[in-house]
């Protein structure tokens, strides 16, 4: 039972990236890469965690109480945003590419392209 | 399926099986759940308390010990959603004609009650963000998403007028500036660049923490902004385009 939590992150990656080489959708590559960095989260989370532990917030809690790391947490935080930032990107480059070419299937991009 | 994609999946999964060991080895190495002992985390949750007076030791992460990184997340936030309204700009308006009015008087009803319920709670993330769980990243998402909530549940074309990129620009900048001005105050103030240089305040309440409070503000109002530019932009590429009367 140790390593389930990092078992959990290192699936979800690997399904993740199974979608993304076998997508045949724009948008659901970009959902797939999503679920990638899901991934991480898990793993951050994870990795900070101690036995019994809470929150790492003091409030009516007394200074010195196990509690878990607070520095994955916030790194976590920061992974959060830079995902929906690029979320955001991506899903504005599909729309541009089906203007351009209408369709968002990379393999009849290629086609196009090629 | 095509023989290409058959050949595809062939092809990926030993790799995948491959890359899966590799990165299983790797996480065994790990050290067990549970029993991480890293330095750096317990050194904050001990010090943030009696040094910043910070009852949050994420939030004294994000906006004090580790806060130039921060202000470089907020400027990717800001660049990305500037890469995306150029990328969504100028579009033509030819063929859609996708309506977004709402008929159920129902949806509308519970629509409505959620909204502010949600907002309320954005804010309440946001203003005790560095007391109770919470901050302004979080906040500022719950607030957009309680906009969205507006544009959903009440349709989007009353709002268009007023909520355009436009008018949603000026805050994104509002809040990257202020993260910068208080910044600025500190060198100003004689610190370095940053440096928490406000008294801490009185620990467990709203003013406490010494800076992060304008941080945090300042970060709620970038993160509201800018996820409500990408879904003005999107919203606009998607739906029927305002009439020439509309548009006033």
């Amino acid at each position: 039972m140790n390593f389930l939590a990092y078992g959990v992150a290192g699936w979800i990656c690997l399904v993740g990236l199974y979608g993304v080489i076998t997508s045949r959708n724009l948008i659901h590559l970009a959902l797939c890469l999503s679920v990638m960095q899901s991934s991480t989260y898990i793993l951050l989370l994870s990795i900070g965690y101690r036995h019994g532990g809470g929150a790492p917030i003091f409030k009516g809690v007394k200074l010195g109480t196990r509690s878990v790391d607070p520095i994955v947490q916030s790194l976590t935080l920061t992974d959060v945003v830079v995902s929906v930032t690029v979320m955001g990107l991506i899903l504005a480059l599909a729309l541009d590419v089906h203007k351009e070419a209408g369709s968002i299937d990379p393999d009849k991009l290629a086609e196009l392209s090629g | 399926m095509s023989d290409r994609h058959v050949v595809r999946g062939m092809i990926a999964l030993p790799v995948l099986a491959g890359l899966g060991v590799l990165l299983f080895w790797g996480l065994s190495g790990l050290p067990p759940f549970g029993n991480y002992h890293g330095q750096y985390g317990h050194l904050i949750n001990t010090i943030a308390l009696p040094q910043r007076h910070t009852t949050n030791a994420v939030t004294a992460v994000v906006f004090d010990y580790r806060g130039f990184d921060t202000l470089g997340e907020e400027f990717i936030l800001f660049a990305a959603v500037i890469g995306v309204v150029m990328l969504l700009r100028e579009e033509s308006s030819e063929g859609r004609s996708r309506p977004d009015e709402v008929t159920s008087d129902q949806l509308r009803l519970i629509g409505a009650l959620a909204v502010g319920a949600i907002f309320v709670v954005g804010l309440w993330l946001i203003a005790f963000g560095f007391v109770t769980p919470g901050g302004g990243f979080q906040g500022g998402v719950v607030i957009a998403g309680a906009v969205l909530l507006v544009y959903l549940t009440q349709g989007h074309r009353p709002w268009r007028r007023f909520a355009t990129e436009h008018a949603l620009d000026p805050f994104e900048g509002l809040g990257v500036g202020t993260y910068v001005a208080v910044g600025l105050g500190a060198a100003i103030a004689g610190a370095p660049f940053l440096h928490n240089f406000l008294g801490p305040g009185k620990a467990g309440t709203l003013v406490s923490g010494g800076s992060m409070p304008f941080l945090n503000w300042g970060t709620a109002i970038e993160v509201a902004a800018a996820n409500l530019v990408l879904y003005t932009e999107f919203l606009q590429h998607y739906l029927e385009p305002l009439g020439p009367k509309e548009r006033g």
